[in-house]
């Protein structure tokens, strides 16, 4: 494996072992020493043309626990908001020697793009890009429902995930439903139907308008954010109706069995999609995500850049 | 391909291992083995069991997983990691055995030095190996040798342990 761009690229075997890896590197994070010197004298380059605060982060530690010399670039501050094309940002990232780039783009296809062509050699790690798939935050989520209700099992045949909210606009959903149901967990997609893509009728998941009737069947409830940045319409009457429908609440809460869990990939709009004291619950593992999410992009470099560096020119 | 340590053999081997890790080291509540994945873990096991019914006291029984501090991971495809487990007792200020099937070229000790160097600093460190097959590239060598087994830089030493293969025996073969 060369990049990590999309789910839809990794096989089942390939999936557990990621996980695998993250299992035994999250003891490195609780142990006493941080840092592991496996990735020492390799560049990783964050290049994020979107903001982010959790991914960027979170890629930021993974590496430099590996010991690797990161690259921090963001569209803001750098010749991108001048108007430099993917190309010649590329070919610069090439020229200063970079092993690997995490690229976070408004663009759907922008990662692919980056590792079809020949201006740079390195691994492309696709942290986010537009509308299409967000692997890495997938991987971590699937991470966490193993830990919390995998009982041992390398996968997660027999998990029952409801994903709900902005489905349309969200990588995450994409990146999710892929994988979970590689991994054997059925998937629910909940949503008002402006907020379903069109096809979705196709993906291998159950489809519901009602929010309440699933949370009964569910082990994992994942809530999208509503992302009104990419909104150019409006999808529905009002934020209030929208929360009241789909938003999930401590009443809400009670609907689910008590070893369920909520999720949420952050940063989460409290109020509508998440009530505040559900995103503080006790059942809530929206923190403990986040910490999961380095030791996952610890296994997914590792995974890409610790092996063999291959031949120049090879996929 | 040739049988160099046949099921017998492997046992005599690792009860005089036992003894001689023993035996040099007279405060035996202060010993702590760990087994590199996978072939050393299952080693380490069994030679902590015989050491035990000796001693008549538990010896605390680990694993140490290298693959991260490994100076060759560049020039093979990636490797699975294995787990680690320290036992409770930890290894600051014991006297620490670390024990593997095959002790070759030095750099999985040397990489097993690093790794416990990040855990603690033990008293000292001992190497126990079921097999020496020499071919050295750096300045290590085994306290505790099962067999030492002269070979030569084409041929390879495979070890076979019940646990994994279902049958204990160390053969040699022509790559």
């Amino acid at each position: 494996m060369r990049h990590l761009l999309s789910i839809s690229d990794l096989s089942k075997a390939q999936a557990i072992s990621i996980l695998d890896t993250a299992t035994e590197l999250a003891r490195v994070s609780d142990g006493a020493v941080k840092k592991l010197p496996t990735l020492r004298g390799r560049t990783i380059v964050n290049l994020f043309a979107e903001d982010s605060t959790r991914t960027r982060i979170s890629f930021e530690a993974a590496a430099k626990r590996l010991s690797a010399d990161v690259i921090n670039f963001s569209a803001k501050g750098s010749s991108l908001s001048k108007g430099e094309s993917l190309k010649d940002t590329a070919l610069t990232l090439q020229a200063m020697g970079a092993d690997a780039v995490v690229i976070r783009h408004s663009a759907s296809g922008a990662p692919q793009r980056l590792a079809d062509s020949e201006w740079m050699l390195g691994s492309v790690i696709n942290a986010g890009d537009g509308t299409h798939e967000h692997p890495s935050q997938a991987l971590l989520d699937a991470f966490t429902i193993r830990k919390h209700l995998g009982k041992g099992s390398p996968d997660l045949v027999g998990i029952r995930v409801a994903i709900v909210g902005d489905v349309l606009h969200s990588r995450v959903a994409r990146s999710n439903v892929l994988l979970l149901t590689l991994l054997g967990a059925s998937v629910t997609l909940v949503a008002p139907p402006t907020l379903l893509p069109v096809g979705v009728e196709s993906w291998p998941v159950k489809i519901s308008y009602n929010l309440d009737s699933v949370l009964t069947t569910v082990d994992v409830v994942m809530m999208l954010r509503v992302q009104q940045e990419r909104m150019s319409d409006l999808f529905f009457p009002s934020a209030r109706e929208y929360s009241r429908y789909f938003g999930l609440n401590a009443d809400r809460l009670k609907l689910m069995s008590p070893d369920s869990i909520v999720m949420h990939p952050g940063p989460m709009n409290r109020g509508l999609e998440i009530a505040a004291e559900v995103a503080d619950s006790a059942r809530s593992v929206i923190v403990e995500q986040v910490a999961n999410g380095v030791s996952v992009r610890m296994a997914i470099l590792y995974v890409l850049l610790a092996g063999q560096p291959l031949e120049a020119g090879s996929k | 391909m040739s049988v160099a340590l046949s099921a017998p053999d492997i046992s005599r081997a690792l009860i005089r291992i036992s003894h001689e890790i023993l035996e040099a080291n007279p405060s035996t509540h202060q010993i702590t083995l760990l087994g590199i994945p996978t072939r050393g873990a299952h080693l380490a096991l069994r030679i902590a069991a015989t050491m035990s019914q000796i001693v008549e006291h538990e010896i605390p029984v680990g694993m140490l997983d290298i693959t991260m501090h490994r100076d060759d991971l560049r020039m093979r495809p990636p490797r699975p990691i294995m787990p680690t487990s320290i036992p409770n007792t930890g290894i600051e200020g014991r006297e620490v055995v670390l024990i593997d099937d095959v002790l070759f070229s030095g750099r999985t000790i040397r990489a097993a030095l690093d790794a416990l160097g990040e855990i603690g600093r033990p008293h000292t460190v001992q190497l126990a190996v079921l097999v020496d097959r020499g071919h050295r590239e750096l300045p290590i060598r085994a306290d505790f040798v099962g067999k030492n087994l002269p070979t030569s830089i084409a041929q390879s030493v495979k070890v076979q342990l019940t646990e994994i293969d279902g049958v204990d025996e160390v053969l040699i073969e022509a790559i």
